[in-house]
């Protein structure tokens, strides 16, 4: 019986390494950093940007893209800092609305074979659209509940790596262990068999498409509870972002391999990237390709990996 | 078959039958008189959708995953280095042009390698190429906004006959996209590999060849797109290609090609870019404003999307 | 035992099914009982898989009926199937590669839910596991995704065995060892045994034909949709087992003219693990033996070998035939006028342009050698019958100037007189100094070939030549321990 780390595991060990390096690169230029303070200012946009990979993550996994997650995002902050404040119920079952929304798209989009990104392409649409009605210039403000959870100063450390990981844990609890997940996750990996064995398919990915609005929706409240105010275009990066926060964690396009906790730790990293260019006295112009370039490296490299794998596989 | 079955069969005649309907009911707020006006407009506007959704098109058509999100990227930096290079010189407007199709070569291939070397899904590829183009583009803006060489400012702001200029130039691409898609030996190899990619391969296709050339061929056109935009818009913005990403694919999508691949058509581009920019119009006629706009724009697509249907189950 | 009689567990009473112009079943009947494992072995388009299907519920017989028990079950599916305790193992995956071993099982076992499900499926699976394949070193938690391909063969097989609430009580096995090596093998039919004598029935398809001797209790032998000999496995050995599976009825002789071409330039070479494939001018060369050894792969490696993924090609050395029209032969949206001239448009072309005038012409010259049955060559490629598209399958390929046509067992449920026009033209192109390699899973159409190369698991495994290519020796190299 050999021992032989899992190749999820290994999977874990860019993203993880990834993350550790920059973290000391960046505490090596700037010192300060190394405090509770220093360390809530580095991750605290993360939070958002983590409920929003888990959520694209959830789509990835049955073999979906989401192209509207930065618009939809946008809209539940505004909504957030409108609704949710003056008129806490209605808000409450407008964003309850939308995360029926994103469910309908799922069934929509497995009966009609219809490609996501297309689709999703459209929503992103309607949900700018919604966004600007709101809030036409930027505005509104978070409610008093939110703002507290969000600059809570809990003992031994700061809020910001208390969300992610609670956030790890529970998008791990619900996504690798339970039992809706290895359904979702199956139907990514192998949907005839899943169907034979007499499950719903449907019944999956709808499931799966409204627990990604769950997410989303956690993802705009969070995020007008760190910038107090809210406008129609202030997640618009969200949808790249939560992409290649979903690949550098492990992710993959197609075949259901989906890593919550690495996805997580992806979006810490490239959250952290961005400061650590900055650091850097890297223009911001680069800061975006710096990002493309991340992406590249990271999928180069598990290119390399799956050879080395399929090469030790076959001997 | 009835002729107008026969009619109703050419999928990109309902886009033109919608743009029409359109600027009618926007026509009929100001009592026809603003007819010409909004037609120009709408000739000018959709004339770089429509280049932009060209290429966009000969890329869907290669088969379900294959898109162009780089497009942007690369009309900001064709637009960016070409002003630049050209320095509001006339002399120096071939350079200028020969610099922006360079351009679009460059990130072509770029994008081919990434999705053949690397195994990138072009999705992933193209996004990827978009941030690092997107990051070049600003780093070459630097300091002052550079304008337009006289003559081109001029040419891309007038009209010949009444006609836009950039629409003619729209339409000089589009009569060579239509030669390609319907007369060449090309034309027909993409239209094989969108089908089935095993089928053309089995049939002597040079499937990559193929590919990486429609690569390129998306890039150059939204490079050209970039260059005239620019021009028009009196300076290259760093956001000027926000909005032509989604574009360039909705009036794909409108103009009837299918997303699975395989069936394209050029006169959908045209009908599917006009009524596009005639839906804007019209709403901003009526005194709806950007919110309503935005939301009729994403039903219209998922509506057509919908209508449409996909083919094979799997394809994203 | 009481004297009560013992009901079968699944019965398939005269069950016929059809695809188009083949019958797959021909009024096959069929009893397993409990307690006996069942060898079933024939050729290509035996019927097998049918009726396997039809056992399994995927597929309901178009007449015929199945009874589980003794009554006749309305509404047979795979649900009810499973409900029942029949469990398949396929030849293709069916476990879904990114979880792992246990959370395949929860998704096997609807019933396993609740919470601690981990725990219970883990124990349902490595109970299973020791059973049939006693140390077998599989760690369940394992994504199966990094299994070799012989350990995912045992995870299948050992989740078709496995108890979860609902008890197995037929399992079918199609070519269970072709991952296993010998000793996993003999665990496995070891188990297999046990499991017979404890109640259980098997269904047990193989090539491997000591197995089936040493481990059915019954061997049925099908060939062409019908049950052409069934007895106790006592009463058969290799030799004669091979004898049923062939011709019954030994019709005329299709004998086609023996051609010596020894003294022809050889067009292709491929050298593989068994014997090494050559293929000279004007050869018509067979690619024979069980369906799925190898036999498309090496179409495919010729095809692949000799063309440009990345240049046109201006003379094309190789041209292909596609059996499976809708994996890789039809263009589904176009014509038929482009289906047939999409692989020879260059010579129709000039300056990248096509020259649509050349392109009729040649639509309308080919038409009438392949006689498409159509009214006009500018309809669509779907409004023919399935026969016809494969005959403009084979206009493509033959109308363009590749020396070798490489074919992909495309006559598969076409109808006879398509058989009889195409194998005519075969002949006058190869006479023309055409070369054909040639895979198909029908005897007959096998033998019309000058030599043939027989594949087992993968590689070349015998040549016959001229007399030497019958259906005996190709069915004797076919099957492993049948040495004619």
């Amino acid at each position: 019986m050999r021992t032989r780390i899992s190749a999820d595991a290994v999977r874990l060990l860019i993203p993880a390494l990834s993350l550790t390096v920059l973290l000391a690169a960046v505490f090596w230029l700037q010192p300060r950093a190394m405090s509770y303070v220093g360390l809530n200012l580095l991750f605290n946009l993360a939070v958002p940007i983590a409920l929003a990979t888990i959520a694209q993550m959830l789509i990835m996994a049955v073999n979906d893209l989401d192209l509207s997650m930065g618009t939809f995002v946008s809209f539940v902050a505004c909504v957030t800092a409108t609704f949710l404040r003056d008129a806490p119920l209605l808000g409450v079952l407008i964003l309850i609305g939308a995360i029926g929304v994103y469910a309908l798209l799922g069934i929509v989009i497995h009966l009609r074979n219809l490609p996501s990104i297309v689709v999703t392409l459209g929503m992103s649409f309607v949900w700018a659209g919604l966004a600007v009605l709101l809030l036409p210039a930027p505005g509104g403000q978070a409610p008093d509940w939110v703002r507290a959870l969000m600059t809570m100063k809990p003992p031994f450390a700061p809020i910001a790596i208390v969300a992610s990981i609670v956030i790890a844990a529970v998008a791990h609890l619900i996504v690798m262990r339970s039992s809706l997940g290895v359904l979702i996750r199956g139907v990514g990996g192998n949907e005839r068999s899943v169907e034979r064995a007499g499950w719903s398919v449907l019944g999956a990915r709808a499931a799966a498409y409204g627990l990604a609005g769950l997410f989303a929706v956690l993802a705009g409240i969070a995020l007008v509870g760190l910038t107090t105010s809210a406008d129609a275009n202030i997640a618009l990066r969200y949808t790249l972002l939560s992409i290649a926060g979903v690949i550098l964690g492990g992710g993959e396009f197609i075949g259901g391999r989906v890593s919550p906790i690495g996805a997580v730790v992806g979006a810490l990293t490239l959250t952290l990237a961005g400061s650590f260019l900055s650091f850097l006295r890297i223009s911001p112009d680069w800061q975006i390709g710096a990002q493309g370039a991340i992406l590249i490296v990271v999928l180069a490299l598990r290119l390399v990996l799956n050879r080395i794998e399929t090469r030790e596989k076959r001997r | 078959m009835t002729l107008f079955g026969q009619v109703a069969r050419k999928t990109w005649i309902w886009s033109w039958i919608a743009a029409v309907v359109v600027w009618f009911v926007t026509i009929l707020v100001t009592g026809g008189a603003s007819a010409f006006g909004l037609t120009q407009a709408a000739l000018t506007f959709a004339a770089f959708s429509i280049i932009v959704g060209i290429g966009q098109m000969f890329v869907i058509t290669l088969g379900p995953g294959n898109i162009d999100l780089s497009v942007p990227a690369t009309m900001t930096l064709a637009g960016t280095v070409a002003l630049k290079l050209m320095n509001v010189d006339d002399g120096m407007i071939l350079a200028g042009l020969f610099t922006a199709v360079l351009i679009g070569i460059a990130v072509g291939i770029g994008n081919y390698a990434l999705i053949k070397l690397l195994r990138i899904p072009p999705i992933i590829a193209t996004l990827s190429m978009s941030f690092i183009v997107q990051s070049t583009a600003i780093w070459t803006n630097r300091g002052l906004r550079i304008k337009p060489p006289p003559f081109l400012a001029d040419f891309t702001t007038s009209s010949t006959f009444g006609v836009p200029n950039v629409a003619l130039v729209a339409l000089f691409l589009s009569l060579l996209a239509w030669l390609l898609l319907e007369k060449t030996v090309y034309g027909r190899w993409i239209s094989a590999i969108g089908q089935s990619m095993p089928a053309a391969k089995m049939a002597g296709i040079p499937v990559d060849g193929t590919r990486f050339v429609t690569y390129v061929f998306c890039a150059v056109l939204a490079a050209l797109s970039g260059y005239l935009l620019a021009c028009f818009s009196g300076g290259a913005a760093l956001n000027m290609g926000a909005e032509y990403l989604l574009m360039s694919i909705a009036v794909v999508v409108i103009g009837g090609t299918a997303v699975a691949g395989g069936d394209s058509n050029v006169p959908g581009i045209w009908g599917a870019s006009l009524f596009m920019f005639l839906v804007v119009s019209m709403l901003n006629t009526y005194g709806l404003g950007a919110g309503v706009r935005l939301i009729m724009t994403g039903l219209i697509i998922i509506g057509v999307i919908m209508l449409a249907g996909g083919r094979q189950p799997g394809a994203r | 035992m009481t004297g009560e009689m013992l009901k079968p567990v699944i019965a398939v009473t005269d069950a016929r099914v059809s695809f188009g112009a083949v019958k797959a079943l021909d009024g096959v009947t069929l009893s397993i009982m409990p307690g006996e494992c069942v060898g079933l072995v024939g050729h290509n388009g035996a019927g097998k898989s049918t009726i396997v299907s039809v056992i399994n519920g995927g597929l309901a017989p178009h007449e015929g009926s199945v009874s589980g028990e003794g009554e006749t079950i309305a509404r047979y599916g795979i649900n009810a199937a499973r409900a029942r305790g029949v469990r398949c193992v396929f030849q293709e995956l069916s476990l879904c590669p990114n979880l792992t071993i246990v959370e395949n099982v929860r998704l096997m076992h609807r019933q396993l839910g609740g919470f601690g499900w981990r725990r219970r499926a883990k124990a349902v699976i490595e109970a299973s596991l020791d059973a049939v394949f006693p140390g077998h070193g599989i760690e369940s938690d394992r994504t199966v995704g990094e299994l070799s391909i012989a350990e995912r063969q045992m995870v299948e097989i050992a989740m078709a065995f496995s108890d979860a609430g609902i008890a197995p009580r037929l399992v079918i096995l199609d070519e269970p060892t072709s991952s296993l090596d010998a000793s996993l093998a003999e665990q496995m039919l070891v188990h297999v045994r046990r499991f017979v004598k404890a109640g259980g029935s098997v269904i047990f398809i193989s090539h491997i034909l000591h197995e089936i001797l040493t481990t059915a209790d019954r061997i049925v032998v099908m060939k062409d949709g019908r049950i052409v000999a069934a007895r106790p496995a006592a009463a058969f050995s290799e030799h004669s087992l091979v004898e049923a599976m062939g011709s019954v009825v030994k019709g005329e002789a299709r004998r086609r003219t023996a051609r010596d071409l020894g003294a022809a330039p050889v067009v292709l070479e491929q050298a593989g693990r068994g014997l090494s494939f050559t293929a000279r001018a004007g050869e018509i060369v067979g690619l024979a033996g069980l369906a799925g050894h190898g036999q498309t792969r090496m179409l495919m490696a010729l095809h692949g070998a000799n063309s440009s993924d990345w240049l046109p090609a201006r003379d094309p050395a190789v041209t292909f035939v596609a059996g499976d029209r809708r994996l890789n032969g039809v263009f589904e949206l176009w014509s038929i006028l482009r289906n047939f001239s999409i692989a020879s448009l260059g010579d129709m072309a000039r300056g990248g342009f096509v020259r649509t005038g050349d392109e009729d012409a040649r639509g309308a010259e080919w038409k009438k050698r392949i006689e498409i049955r159509t009214q006009d060559m500018t309809n669509r490629i779907l409004s023919l019958s399935g026969g016809n598209q494969q005959k403009v399958l084979f206009a493509r390929a033959l109308a363009t100037r590749a020396p070798v046509v490489l074919m992909d067992d495309p006559m598969r449920g076409v109808d006879v007189g398509t058989k009889q026009e195409v194998y005519e033209i075969v002949r006058q192109e190869a006479a023309n100094g055409r070369t054909f390699v040639w895979y198909s899973t029908e005897m007959e159409e096998v033998c019309l070939c000058d030599r043939v190369y027989v594949f087992r698991e993968g590689e070349i495994v015998a040549e016959l030549a001229g007399d030497a290519v019958s259906e005996a020796n190709i069915l004797a190299a076919s099957f492993e321990g049948a040495a004619a």
